[in-house]
């Protein structure tokens, strides 16, 4: 032992510098505090019982207990993407942890920043089918960016700081970190900031100087440009630069369900949605065009339709945070690795110059699509069965709430209707399940978004189908004050799959009767189950009924307002391109396929 | 069939290969072998995986494994530019009148007898996989009761190392 040591404090005079002792589930919560955590969205359970305990004294958190783990995760996911922040989640372990699958496998296929906390079981007693154990780390896997188990409490801090930073940085995505009882009971120092050690994970975000002066060069030279942009410039915050780079290139913008925000719905230049249920201007373009500016899109099969037949003559420029997901669908001409808004910046400056040799001219092309805009607008017939219009119902929503309000969509017809007619003017004003098709998203979405942006006013755009699956987070909402509005699309149907039924399946609608709406039992009555939950259930049959009851829940704000719009079950989403066709097969409405030019 | 050998440097995390056998099966590549072991760095450990991507550009492979976060490198190994070894032990049946053939052939392949019983051999190749193979095909007419065999291992030639370049990052 050495003697000429400093003077060791004794137990009782601690110095400053030395770290406090926390218990494990102490030190998760100081984490969420030093990380800049303020809601989480949770249900306790055995085995998350001491992390809970520690967080019922939290003042710089706000814990929102739900009914069920699926409505954490889409409450967490809602929250991240209205505000751009991480959402954070936490159930117990076993079922708990089950339940919160749904939403993580949908914040990755979205590519949502979410954490989700799981307790699991005594680390002594993982692997022995103990109560309540599954081995959730594993289950997750192929669903999160990464995840983690923790069976030390000096682990946490470190744990915890790296999953943020993960699920927060290059393309974000869910980490789970599972955390045994013994962890979070026993004690360790609590040093922060942590030592964060992932050698292996170093996301790419500035582009290499060549291949942007190759973009530019390419989109100079280019006669028939797209920006086809996906969810990823809504991810990386480029919405301005993207608009200062549409404007100076002059080049079309569609914007995919993910995208929709992501440049503003008035803008000359938007053409709208692509894909199976996209525009036809927006569909054609991109068939007929000779380059497409790929912008944190995945080329996903409801964008392309028959991947070998979509844009056939456009060359490609792919600009993505993930390496992996350039060339894994279709090939590109110029792959760029990068985050969206560092390449618009460098993009636009390499443009200038290479336009200033090239001088491009994309009047033949605009005069093209804007003959396809006349020809083609996106509207709708009203039903002939004398009930309300679904799509008509959507756009007044849209009208009257305007483009500072939020939409949290659930899955289906109610869901593509809500993408096309309501127009989107900033990014974080659509919210909705795109890659993993998550029935039941909309009401804990819209519940996570309001937490987050408490001024704003936030709809779900629900259908009968998806509002049956998650529809007990109102009991959250009530409970918590989180006054949401809930506008059920109540075709008494699974209507997009009726829809493919009509339209693939001899109208033979197999299983998709639901029994909610006109001249059925109407099982449930919404009406009676909002009042149940202590919401304002307003039931809307006519169209004079329709703009006073999407007023009065405006102007409702002391409860949730859940309005069951009566609607044509026939009512089908237009234009469609049949799955598995070129893109070039889009019809206008059932069978109306428009004319495109052949080369 | 397209081959192709990968050496995977990776964090020595549990669960890993889970991950990356998960990633490959997940994702429709063919594992044909894998190996795996300690390195000479603490905390690293090594994967040599042979893919068979057929119909798929190996990139994608690449692409989808440096995702993960404990994967810190991977290297393709050319045939021509690497060593590449297999390792099997074969238990060949054996008489009176064949035991001078099958040592015989034993000795030709620089293979080695690492067990013997009145009726059975055990030996020990190491080689490339067409030598394993070759030796394999000797052996077959007399009856091979049993094989055991490692997964290639591979490493670059020259002085460069895996690890070299990681290690200076970190």
């Amino acid at each position: 032992m050495p003697t000429e040591a400093t003077p060791v404090p004794g137990p009782s005079a601690p110095s400053r510098s030395e770290p406090p002792v926390l218990t494990g589930s102490g030190a998760i919560l100081a984490s969420l505090e030093k990380l800049g955590v303020t809601d989480v969205f949770g249900l306790p359970g055995g085995a998350i019982m001491p992390f809970y305990d520690e967080l019922m004294a939290s003042t710089a958190i706000r814990h929102i207990l739900v009914r069920h783990e699926q409505g954490a995760g889409h409450a967490a996911e809602g929250y991240a993407v209205a505000s751009g922040r991480l959402g954070v989640c936490i159930a117990t372990s076993g079922p708990g942890a089950t339940n919160l699958v749904t939403a993580i496998a949908d914040a990755y296929m979205d590519s949502v920043p979410l954490l989700a906390i799981t307790g699991q079981v005594f680390s002594t007693s993982m692997g022995t089918d103990a109560f309540q154990e599954v081995d959730i780390t594993g289950i997750t896997m192929p669903i999160t960016k990464h995840s983690f188990l923790v069976t030390k409490p000096e682990d946490v801090p470190g744990v915890l700081a790296a999953a943020v930073h993960i699920a927060t940085t290059g393309r974000p995505g869910p980490v789970l970190v599972d955390v045994t009882k013994d962890a979070q009971q026993k004690s360790a120092p609590f040093i922060w900031p942590p030592k964060i050690d992932l050698p292996g994970y170093r996301p790419v975000t500035k582009a290499h100087g060549k291949q942007i002066n190759a973009a530019a060069q390419l989109i100079a030279e280019s006669r028939r440009p797209v920006l086809y942009v996906g969810g990823g410039v809504i991810r990386a915050g480029a919405h301005a630069e993207l608009l200062r780079f549409a404007e100076e290139t002059g080049a079309p913008v569609v914007t995919t369900l993910m995208a929709r925000g992501a440049f503003p719905d008035s803008h000359q230049q938007n053409l709208g949605m692509p894909g199976m249920h996209g525009t036809v201007p927006s569909v054609l373009a991109l068939q007929e065009s000779d380059l497409l500016i790929a912008l944190g899109a995945r080329f996903d099969d409801r964008v392309t339709g028959k991947v070998s037949e979509f844009a056939p003559h456009a060359k490609v420029i792919h600009v993505d945070i993930d390496p992996a997901e350039i060339g894994k669908i279709r090939a590109a001409d110029v792959p760029i690795v990068g985050d969206a808004r560092e390449v618009l910046l460098d993009l636009l400056p390499a443009y200038r110059v290479a336009a200033k040799a090239v001088k491009p001219d994309f009047s033949d092309w605009w005069k093209r699509i804007e003959s396809l805009r006349t020809q083609y607008p996106l509207g709708y017939t009203m039903p002939d069965d004398g009930l309300l219009s679904p799509q008509w119902i959507i756009e007044k929503i849209g009208e009257l709430s305007g483009p500072e309000a939020v939409y949290a969509a659930g899955v289906g017809q109610h869901q593509m209707w809500a993408a096309q007619f309501i127009k989107y003017e900033r990014p974080g004003s659509w919210l909705n399940s795109g890659g993993a098709g998550t029935m039941g998203y909309a009401v804990p979405a819209a519940m996570g978004a309001k937490v987050a942006q408490p001024d704003r006013l936030v709809w779900a755009i629900d259908g009968d189908g998806c509002f049956q699956m998650t529809n007990q987070e109102l009991a959250t909402c009530t409970i918590n004050e989180i006054p949401i509005k809930v506008a059920v699309i109540n075709n008494s149907s699974l209507g997009m799959v009726r829809q493919w039924q009509t339209l693939f399946y001899d109208g033979r609608h197999s299983f998709t009767d639901l029994n909610t709406g006109h001249d059925t039992a109407m099982i449930p009555d919404f009406i009676k189950m909002a009042d149940a939950y202590g919401a304002l259930g307003i039931r809307v049959t006519k169209p004079e009924e329709v703009e006073p009851a999407i007023r009065l829940a405006m102007e409702t704000n002391d409860r949730p307002v859940v309005i069951d719009f009566i609607v044509s079950r026939d009512a089908m989403v237009w234009p469609m391109v049949p799955q598995g066709v070129g893109n070039s097969q889009v019809q206008y409405a059932r069978d109306h396929a428009p004319e495109w030019e052949r080369e | 069939m397209s081959h192709h050998v990968l050496s995977l440097l990776v964090e020595d995390k549990p669960g890993l290969l889970t991950r990356v056998a998960g990633l490959f099966a997940r994702r429709g590549f063919n594992i044909i072998s894998l190996a795996v072991g300690t390195t000479e760095v603490p905390g690293l450990s090594r994967i040599t995986v042979v893919v068979d991507v057929e119909g798929l550009p190996l990139e994608q492979v690449t692409k989808q494994l440096n995702k993960l976060v404990n994967v810190l490198k991977i290297v393709e190994l050319d045939a021509t530019q690497s060593v590449q070894r297999e390792h099997m032990l074969i238990k060949v049946r054996v008489d009176s009148t064949t035991r001078s053939q099958i040592l015989e052939a034993a000795t030709l392949f620089r293979a080695r007898i690492v067990d013997v019983a009145t009726d059975a051999l055990v030996i020990e190749v190491t080689g490339d996989t067409a030598k394993v193979e070759a030796l394999l095909r000797v052996l077959e007419p007399y009856g091979i009761k049993e094989i055991a065999q490692s997964g290639l291992l591979a490493m670059g030639r020259g002085s460069k190392s895996i690890s070299e370049r990681v290690l200076k990052n970190s």
